[in-house]
């Protein structure tokens, strides 16, 4: 089997399966009389809820799924709603006194049975359709949907259809050591987190990886994306001879861990993490990195029904603040939209949610959601080193506007007498182009930028890096695009204000050099990559890095600077 | 009642996606209709139902509309077997 590599390494272990419903077997006991209506009616909402569930994964990706996927998902929704199973979960339950959930189990089972016995080997295939239909009902039936309560042994390998936001924080990854799922690719949140704890991990495996079953022996690796389910002895002492290898080339990065990362004549770099929740800072540090350069809000966010209180929030960054001590922690505000939804604040379909209502245009728009999140940052700000950073900023007007919001989110709490940091910085991020080419006239109420190459560079380029027929076009070595950096990071200089870059493209080692050239401050990246980055910065001399910058200016297209840069690392 | 015979020109068969079409075509009709294949015969209504006659590429099936709109149904549904089967 084969996926896309997103997170490196080598994992040997034993295959657990989230297989998205609890196992109701303990459930035997019969309904009496009177409760049949009521079994029957919990059986028909929790059709409704799974449908809706399902409906809102098509309606949410509908710009980003092929034709086909959304099929497949339109399927499903036949076969959760379908007659025959309401019937003989009807029947069951009025003829044999079963609970709804034992009905639909029973069902699924003689169904799946008969499927199983057919001499069409297509037809076989539909088994997983109709117990997956099975599962999402009696998820809804249980109103349990959470990983939280699973045990993990060692060496687990997560197999997954893909690993929600909300499962990837309740999971205990300290005891995985690889993860695989259907869905997904590099950008994914399975993805982000893989790298950024450092398990190797491969996405986009395609259904065929739920057929692993629980306790297979399985293979991944993370840089090829190959899975192999329960291989023989011999591919087993294979890999374990290359993990040995990929393991020493990690170990002896992790000698370099305590160097700074500073350039043969003396440029200090500072090596930053992007994490989503303090749980990731020890492996940040472990990775030598100096602090934290994006701290995501939304994916604790994502996790809650409801808006998070400020007490609640305060939690999530006094842990973060706490943890981190003395090291920097950039906290980005809430950035959703987009691709990224909550469930308490349902933003209507657009029809460009990119161009649309999403990050700080919500933040200025909803002040009350946002004046909870900077009350609870100010008041967890005393307690470490955090700064704010404002997300989708695209003129001054929005930057002024935050601000007096910040300011009077600060004299709420003076009036409270609650203690807050007074000289807390607040930066923007860059990811729109308009304020990449004014960072100058913005460091007046910025006290710091932060590049976001992956919006900047699709904003840019006007590519959306989702789309298949058009994501090769989505290359942070375009001329134009380097050009719209190094103007950014000019102007800021200028005003003598730092720049650091966030984005995917600090930790492409091919892009360090030439960043380091550019005059680049800070990187920050997922931690798993920060000692490869150091060991980059640590073999150049800052003015080669400068002249293979503008050796690379005078090139036309993104390949010859690929190669030019391939040529120049070797 | 309108009965009608098709013959299946989907390479695949009746498979999944154009049984969620079917199903979602004959919604829109009040008249009962029902799929038959070698003599069994289950309703428009049921995925689980309609795979289950396992209907392969070149069988012929037959159509069975029954109701008020039972013309324009099998329309729909001549078209749907001739027609709309060749996009799947």
């Amino acid at each position: 089997m084969k996926g896309t590599g997103v997170s490196p390494g080598i994992s040997i272990g034993t295959a657990y399966v989230i297989r998205k419903a609890p196992a109701v077997n303990a459930i035997t006991n019969t309904i009496e009389e009177k409760d049949k209506p009521a079994e029957i009616s919990n059986f028909d909402k929790a059709v409704k809820e799974a449908t809706g569930e399902v409906n809102r994964i098509i309606d949410l990706n509908r710009s980003r799924f092929k034709p086909e996927d959304i099929a497949i998902l339109e399927t499903q929704t036949e076969f959760i709603g379908d007659s025959q199973i309401r019937s003989d979960v009807q029947d069951k339950i009025l003829n044999e006194n079963l609970p709804a959930v034992v009905a639909v189990r029973e069902v699924i089972q003689s169904m799946v049975q008969m499927f199983g016995e057919m001499d069409d080997e297509y037809l076989r295939a539909r088994r997983t359709d109709i117990q997956d239909a099975g599962k999402r009902i009696i998820k809804h039936l249980l109103k349990d949907d959470s990983e939280s309560a699973r045990r993990y042994t060692e060496n687990t390998i997560l197999i997954a259809e893909d690993i929600s936001p909300t499962d990837a924080l309740s999971i205990d990854t300290s005891l995985i050591s690889g993860i695989a799922t259907v869905e997904g690719g590099r950008t994914s949140h399975a993805a982000i987190i893989a790298r950024s704890r450092g398990i190797p991990a491969v996405a986009g495996c395609g259904p065929t990886l739920m057929e692993i079953a629980d306790n297979d022996t399985i293979i991944l690796d993370g840089s090829t994306g190959d899975i192999l389910v329960n291989p023989d002895n011999h591919k087993i002492e294979e890999y374990r001879k290359k993990k040995k290898i990929s393991d020493r080339e990690s170990e002896s990065l992790k000698l370099i861990r305590d160097k700074p990362a500073i350039t043969k004549d003396g440029r200090k770099i500072h090596l930053l993490g992007n994490i989503s929740s303090h749980t990731e800072l020890e492996h940040l540090f472990e990775c030598g990195g100096e602090g934290v350069g994006l701290l995501r809000t939304e994916l604790f966010f994502m996790q809650h029904e409801k808006l998070p209180s400020e007490e609640e929030q305060f939690e999530f960054y006094l842990q973060v603040a706490i943890t981190a001590g003395k090291k920097p922690v950039i906290v980005r505000t809430l950035d959703i939209g987009g691709d990224k939804q909550v469930p308490f604040l349902s933003i209507p379909a657009e029809s460009n949610p990119f161009l649309g209502y999403r990050a700080i245009r919500i933040s200025l728009d909803r002040t009350d959601i946002f004046l909870t999140q900077i009350r609870a940052i100010l008041r967890a700000s005393v307690y470490g080193n955090l700064k704010i950073m404002l997300p989708m900023v695209s003129c001054l007007d929005e930057l002024k506007a935050a601000k007096t919001l910040i300011k009077k989110a600060e004299s709420e709490l003076s009036d409270s007498g609650i203690r807050y940091n007074s000289k807390i910085e607040t930066g923007i991020m860059l990811e729109i182009p308009s304020a990449a080419l004014m960072t100058g006239m913005l460091s007046k109420e910025s006290d710091f930028f932060s590049i976001g190459t992956n919006d900047l560079c699709q904003y840019t380029m006007a590519v959306d890096r989702m789309n298949r027929k058009v994501a090769s076009l989505y290359d942070h070595f375009n001329p134009g695009f380097l050009r719209l950096l190094k103007t950014a990071i000019d102007q800021a200089h200028e005003k003598g204000k730092s720049v650091g870059m966030c984005g995917e493209m600090s930790s492409d080692p091919l892009a360090v050099i030439l960043l380091l050239g550019m005059g680049l401050d800070e990187f920050s990246m997922p931690a798993s990559s920060i000692p490869v980055v150091k060991q980059i910065i640590n073999k150049v001399d800052y003015k080669d890095a400068k002249e293979i910058y503008n050796i690379a200016m005078t090139m036309e297209s993104s390949s010859e600077i690929r190669e030019y840069l391939q040529e120049k690392s070797k | 009642m309108i009965k009608r015979d098709f013959i299946i020109i989907d390479p695949l068969g009746m498979h999944a996606r154009p049984a969620t079409a079917l199903i979602k075509l004959a919604r829109n009709f009040s008249s009962l209709i029902t799929i038959q294949k070698n003599g069994r015969s289950v309703p428009l209504k049921s995925m689980v139902n309609i795979l289950s006659l396992a209907i392969k590429a070149g069988e012929s099936v037959t159509i069975i509309t029954e109701g008020e709109d039972e013309s324009v149904a099998m329309e729909a549904m001549d078209h749907f077997f001739t027609e709309e089967m060749k996009n799947f």
